[in-house]
């Protein structure tokens, strides 16, 4: 028993530094499963303060940036009103039963990786403003990410720049669609991959959201194809898109959350149970 | 003994704020950011507790780590520079490093760039092995390791010899 104790007492230092050692790694190997971060994120209070309270500076820096990216984005709505009010079949939105499929929330993103091979993005709103896991994050131009934390007061998303995001996305002129994938390399350029032999691809040809994910609307932009090549079993081709949105500087976002997902969920669920 | 002890606290928070406010955004072509908080480290006093160091190391690292939602990959690369520590000193300023208080401003260039670099190699390789956790990527952790390591030995020596009290 003595002897235990000695050899304990003697190699203290190697004991400490391989214990703590382990949990590190663990913490680490933790990130890398989806949904299982738990301890720890950058949405808290002590964090999400700091972060929000260097952001409230940085903001003033970008502000003609984020003005114009409004102008547009404002063009583009009133367009689509245009086309629209020429129409009989406009739903009244001030009607009480008018329902929406997706609500809007609107946030500001006050941290955001994009050199690393896994980024996250910290949202200054939380559980408070309603904003949940799962949801969608975009902004005007396009696709960012997907909440996977939250916290009272803030929120962190996996980023599309992400080894773990994998996001349904399909041509805008076809339904071909395949799976939205980061290789780590350039944070504005991403790949397309398992689109199939027969899809029309050309370059310059625009990329958007699919529908079949139960967080984003289908027909959100993503970006424009830059180059594509066959993949080795030459039977699906491998895209690179050139994202709309600027990743290394994106701002205030808008979250999305699929009103209709708990149903749909159910619903999938009692034909699993049959 | 306690301005000592204020003045690595201070130090501590300090190269946090500064690590995760400014130089992490740095993103020099696209990827190389100077690790700067790792000076804790190296400018931490020699003749200690080592245990109680270890313990300062990972919680350094695993601050940083909260701030970068990268898991745990900076505490563990803090940990393993921690724990080898001792090994470079001896290495680099020779036996009788523990005997007196060593201060980095004032030691020979040859030496303290050494132990710099062998600091900045270790903990850095470790950090990008993990950051990248697969055998694939070998080429791009090296490749990160040399240049991120070349800019934050850069960044520590110049720290070094500008915020060092003069002796004499």
């Amino acid at each position: 028993m003595q002897q235990i104790f000695n050899f304990l007492i003697r190699n203290k230092n190697n004991i400490l530094f391989l214990s703590l050692l382990a949990f590190s790694i663990f913490l680490t190997i933790q990130t890398h499963s989806f949904h299982k971060s738990k301890f720890i994120s950058s949405a808290n209070w002590v964090t999400g303060g700091i972060y929000s309270w260097n952001n409230n500076i940085q903001d003033y820096f970008y502000l003609d940036e984020y003005n114009q990216r409004l102008v547009e984005e404002n063009k583009n709505l009133r367009n689509i009103i245009r086309q629209l009010s020429g129409k009989d079949t406009i739903p009244n939105y001030t009607d009480t039963t008018f329902t929406s499929d997706y609500t809007f929330r609107s946030a500001d993103v006050i941290n955001n990786n994009f050199s690393k091979r896994d980024n996250y993005i910290t949202l200054d709103k939380g559980e408070n403003e309603g904003i949940a896991a799962e949801n969608g994050v975009v902004t005007s131009k396009g696709i960012i990410g997907i909440i996977d934390r939250t916290n009272t007061n803030y929120s962190r998303a996996i980023s599309i720049l992400n080894s773990q995001s994998k996001i349904n996305a399909q041509l805008k002129k076809s339904n071909h669609f395949g799976s939205l994938t980061w290789n780590g390399k350039d944070p504005n350029l991403m790949q397309l991959t398992d689109v199939p032999k027969q899809a029309p691809v050309a370059k310059g040809d625009t990329i958007i959201t699919g529908g079949k994910s139960l967080i984003f609307p289908k027909g959100l932009l993503i970006g424009t194809i830059q180059d594509f090549k066959l993949d080795n079993t030459e039977s699906y081709f491998t895209i690179n898109v050139k994202l709309f949105n600027d990743m290394t500087n994106i701002g205030y976002v808008y979250v999305i959350e699929n009103k209709n997902k708990e149903e749909i969920l159910s619903l999938e669920k009692e034909e699993e149970d049959e | 003994m306690n301005s000592n002890l204020i003045s690595n606290i201070l130090r501590f928070i300090g190269l946090i704020l500064i690590q995760v406010l400014v130089l992490n955004n740095i993103n020099f072509m696209g990827y190389v950011n100077p690790y700067l908080y790792i000076l804790f480290l190296l400018l931490y006093p020699f003749n200690t507790n080592q245990s109680l160091f270890l313990f300062l190391a990972f919680l350094l690292g695993l601050s940083v780590d909260i701030f970068e939602d990268s898991g745990g990959i900076h505490a563990a690369a803090c940990l393993v520079a921690a724990f080898v520590r001792p090994n470079l000193l001896r290495f680099s300023f020779g036996i009788s490093y523990d005997h007196q208080t060593l201060r980095l401003a004032a030691t020979p260039l040859g030496a303290r760039i050494s132990y710099v670099v062998l600091m900045v190699a270790i903990h850095h390789l470790v950090l990008f092995s993990l950051e990248m956790f697969s055998f694939s990527h070998i080429i791009l952790v090296l490749k990160k390791t040399l240049f991120s390591g070349i800019f934050t030995v850069i960044v520590i020596l110049l720290s070094i010899a500008l915020f060092s009290k003069k002796y004499r």
